[in-house]
């Protein structure tokens, strides 16, 4: 075969979260000759190092980023985007609604397909050939009850604008082909059509292409297919009186013990030393609470006291969950974000003094 | 030559990861092969995170370390610096 009869190498750019099936999707389009770059987008809500490094009991192969360890497994190039901005949107207002909790998937897919296609588009447009061809996602159909369904696949296409450069290898075979398929750059025969909540069919392709260890998270890519943490994305806007977050609101939401004892202040407490450390960085925006007459946590202050009592009330908590907590006094101190600080002196709340009510999440 | 390797600084701290290797990303896109850059962090993740992304993306990892609270990666920008489009 001589040089000007070679096929050309058909490049895609993969969307990569850390799990499973987008390493496997991966390993599909290489085992049939196609250069694949993988994507990550974060969008604040992710379930990823960050919060293990948190936690000190999380042992150290679990501190890992899990796109960028699927990017040195597979062998490719991975970049990874802050859509955070951008992605408020997504979350605040979605067109096609919520799953079982405050996660919007169904947009949330549509975002990110639609993200890639902008950026295959710019890729064309300033490098040719040397650009990407289509794109490539793990989905499967009936994987996700809300955004992975049958009837929602072609809505992400279209809507992404991606429309047929979007192939998705592990269930293409039960979809109609797409553009890479039609061109021959693919073999759809050797594409996959898995459906239904059922893992055993990826499971046994992870074992043909000898993957192991790969992560698997349960729920979701992301934190707001948790009940918990929507429940206190949800209980922050009701407190603000507005649908509104900040990176480090959500990021706050990962962390700590939230107790709402009035309606407009929250206590965030630590629960354990990488809390600790983590709610330490956030002294210089919140007024925040530690005992000093013996150990205990640290808690941050998410609104403001109207009265002294209140102050007393919350020192009264924060001393419940420290070492003092059988004693009769225990001695705090609370600071203000610009260091000005002052002691007081509390009997511990005891268990009745916090009802679970007070408990977001 | 080597001689006119720049030495670049990122301070990276407060920032949780993946945002130290996002950051990383983007300066490493600005800098020119040879070039080395010392990033700073608060989250020991990155010790992790940079040097995986490194690996990954064919930049040299010169130095790791710890001082106090902080973390520091020491990296020499590779053939691509990443800035395809
Ligand atoms: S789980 Fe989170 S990241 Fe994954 S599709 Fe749903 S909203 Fe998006």
């Amino acid at each position: 075969m001589t040089e000007a009869t070679q096929p050309i190498k058909r490049r895609a750019i993969a969307l990569v979260s850390g799990g499973l099936d987008s390493m496997l999707a991966v390993k599909v389009m290489q085992e049939q000759g196609i250069e694949v770059e993988g994507v990550n987008f974060f969008t604040g809500f992710c379930v990823e190092g960050h919060t293990h490094a948190i936690r000190k009991k999380d042992k150290d192969k679990d501190k890992r980023n899990n796109a960028l360890w699927v990017a040195e497994q597979l062998g490719i190039k991975m970049h990874i985007i802050d859509i955070s901005e951008e992605y408020k949107d997504v979350v605040l207002n979605p067109k096609h609604g919520y799953g079982a909790n405050l996660n919007p998937c169904l947009d949330c897919k549509i975002f990110m397909v639609n993200q890639a296609t902008l950026m295959i588009n710019k890729a064309r447009e300033l490098a040719g050939d040397r650009g990407f061809d289509f794109i490539v996602t793990g989905e499967v159909i009936g994987q996700r009850p809300k955004s992975q369904r049958k009837e929602t696949m072609p809505i992400i296409s279209q809507e992404s604008g991606a429309d047929d450069r979007l192939l998705r290898p592990l269930c293409a075979r039960n979809l109609p082909a797409t553009l890479p398929e039609r061109e021959g750059w693919v073999n759809r025969d050797e594409l996959y059509d898995f459906s239904g909540r059922n893992r055993k069919p990826q499971m046994a392709l992870a074992k043909k292409f000898g993957l192991d260890d790969f992560a698997q998270p349960a729920g979701g890519c992301c934190f707001l297919t948790d009940e918990s943490y929507s429940n206190k994305l949800a209980d922050l806007w009701k407190a603000r009186n507005e649908r509104r977050y900040e990176l480090d609101d959500i990021m706050l939401l990962k962390v700590g013990r939230h107790l709402r004892p009035q309606p407009h202040y929250k206590l965030i407490i630590s629960r354990e030393e990488g809390e600790n450390r983590f709610l330490e960085g956030y002294r210089y925006m919140f007024t925040s609470i530690t005992t000093v007459s013996c150990p205990g946590p640290l808690a941050l202050v998410d609104g403001a006291f109207d009265s002294e009592e209140e102050l007393e009330q919350a020192a009264a908590i924060v001393a419940r969950y420290s070492k003092g907590r059988v004693l009769d006094e225990v001695t705090l101190e609370v600071r203000q974000p610009d260091g000005v600080a002052r002691q007081v002196t509390v009997k511990p709340a005891l268990p009745d003094d916090v009802p679970v009510a007070w408990n977001v999440g | 030559m080597e001689m006119s390797e720049a030495m670049h600084e990122l301070d990276t701290r407060r920032l949780l990861c993946p945002m130290p290797v996002i950051k990383t990303q983007n300066k490493v896109r600005t800098l020119s092969t040879g070039d080395c850059l010392r990033v700073v962090s608060t989250d020991p993740g990155a010790l992790n995170d940079i040097p995986a992304w490194c690996r990954i993306n064919g930049h040299e990892v010169l130095e790791t370390g710890e001082e106090g609270n902080e973390v520091f990666v020491v990296l020499r920008v590779g053939e691509d610096n990443g800035a395809l489009f």
